[in-house]
């Protein structure tokens, strides 16, 4: 049986604006996923506790305040800390691209700014995924 | 990874992992829980239900943080409906009880109710046992109380709440069949809204309907988001739990529980033993056509179903 790929969809850092997480939340839920929805401003702590306790496959994170250089590598060592770092790691969001070449060093397998058809995450988690 | 040995030793990755095993209906899930059965019953059960945004989430959330404040351990599984069209969920319980996955004494699963195979209850349940395995004092089972596979989940709770809020009006009317029968204790959230006495009293003269003279499920005024009126559940929880076990009904319940546990368990069984064959062979689809050409009704096709289940039974 074909069991769901599960995907913690998570809002890390200050600003309160989640219309993107939402969007791609559905569109992964209508791809078949399994979406935690953890909510607003949450540390890469509590983010990566969840990520765990769910069991997740992909942790995909939405950040527009301009944090995510320091935000979205502390998900990926935290994850690593805890011996979790066969989780696949993606972000989106407000990110320039001179950030990105950075943030894909330092372990975020993708990262997918306004405008992706939210086909391209979905084809990236399916194929990117490290559990069968 | 060695998910016995890390379930074991308190590895929350370990537990997370075996959760999914059990839902994806792996063997070997069942095997490791077959074999640390005899650990599990520390824990107490509660279920959690009600219509949908009466605010089950957030009762959860309040009292598993006072539950903390008394040094228990906690665990969660929040159950959300999983699309039938999709197969995919957004489930969102989390986003409630935010703070709560700050708390290394915590341990929260979400769950999609899944496919139409049913194995819902066996996914809960067994969730519920890595967490009572794991080492949780308290075990929430949070689920929308409507549809019958959510019920029945439900009822294999020790104490089940039933939370509602102000204003269902006849909905509670509707809804009483099946969903009255199972409260244990009534919550009524969202008590700073008006009409929650009248709510309160609507419940009660339901209630007075109620067989048990020996225990009457107790009516609460609640604010969640407040914390208002969580101490006193929490009280009311405990006092179930004292008559349950004084009057001896406990052992009972507990048998009857058991009962409906082993059959979920057997019936996923032979539900995916059916399925395994239909699948196989295309049985199904030519049952299906000899009765569109009206060469066979439908109760002889399910019967020949039944001879083919017999027959894989016996070679097996």
């Amino acid at each position: 049986m074909d069991r769901p790929i599960r995907v913690v969809v998570a809002k890390p850092g200050l600003d309160g604006h989640d219309r993107g997480a939402k969007v791609v939340a559905r569109a992964l839920r209508d791809a078949g996923m399994e979406v935690i929805y953890t909510g607003l401003r949450q540390t890469p702590e509590q983010i990566v506790e969840t990520a765990i306790q769910e069991d997740a496959d992909c942790v995909a994170m939405s950040i527009l305040s301009g944090a995510h250089n320091h935000l979205f590598p502390k998900v990926v060592n935290l994850l690593k800390e805890r011996g979790a770092d066969d989780i696949l790691v993606v972000g989106g969001g407000v990110i320039p691209e001179d950030d990105i070449p950075r943030l894909i060093e330092a372990g975020i397998a993708g990262i997918f700014t306004p405008g992706t058809p939210t086909s391209v995450t979905i084809d990236f988690i399916k194929n990117n995924i490290k559990r069968k | 990874m060695d998910i016995k040995a890390g379930l074991l030793n308190s590895d929350k990755r370990a537990a997370a992992r075996l959760i999914s095993m059990i839902e994806n209906g792996e063997p070997e899930a069942v095997q490791i829980i077959k074999e640390c059965y005899n650990m599990t019953g520390h824990a107490r059960i509660i279920g959690i239900t009600g219509p949908p945004g009466v605010g089950k989430s957030t009762v959860t959330d309040k009292l598993a943080k006072q539950l903390r404040k008394e040094g228990k351990q906690v665990g969660i599984v929040a159950v959300d409906p999983t699309s039938p069209f999709t197969g995919g969920a957004i489930l969102g319980d989390r986003v409630r009880m935010a703070d709560l996955n700050a708390d290394p004494g915590v341990f929260i699963r979400s769950m999609g109710t899944r496919g139409a195979l049913g194995g819902l209850s066996k996914a809960v349940h067994g969730a519920v046992k890595v967490l009572d395995i794991f080492g949780m004092d308290y075990i929430f089972i949070e689920t929308v109380g409507v549809g019958q596979s959510e019920i029945d989940i439900v009822k294999l709770a020790d104490t089940v709440i039933m939370v509602m809020v102000p204003g269902l009006g006849d909905d509670i009317q509707a809804i009483k069949a099946g969903i009255m029968e199972i409260g244990d204790i009534f919550a009524v959230n969202k008590s700073d809204r008006d009409d929650a006495e009248r709510t309160a009293a609507e419940i009660e003269a339901m209630l007075d309907f109620n067989r048990n003279e020996e225990y009457r499920p107790p009516v609460l005024n609640i604010i969640a988001r407040d914390n208002k009126g969580i101490e006193k559940l929490l009280e009311l929880i405990e006092k179930h739990w004292e008559y349950e076990n004084k009057s001896g009904s406990y052992r009972h319940k507990k048998l009857n529980r058991l009962r409906t546990e082993i059959m979920d368990i057997f019936r996923d069984e032979v539900m995916r033993t059916l399925y395994g064959i239909s699948e196989n062979t295309n049985i199904i689809n030519e049952l299906a056509q000899k009765v569109m050409d009206k060469q066979m009704d439908p109760y002889s096709a399910a019967d020949r179903l039944m001879d083919e289940f017999t027959n894989n039974q016996r070679q097996n």
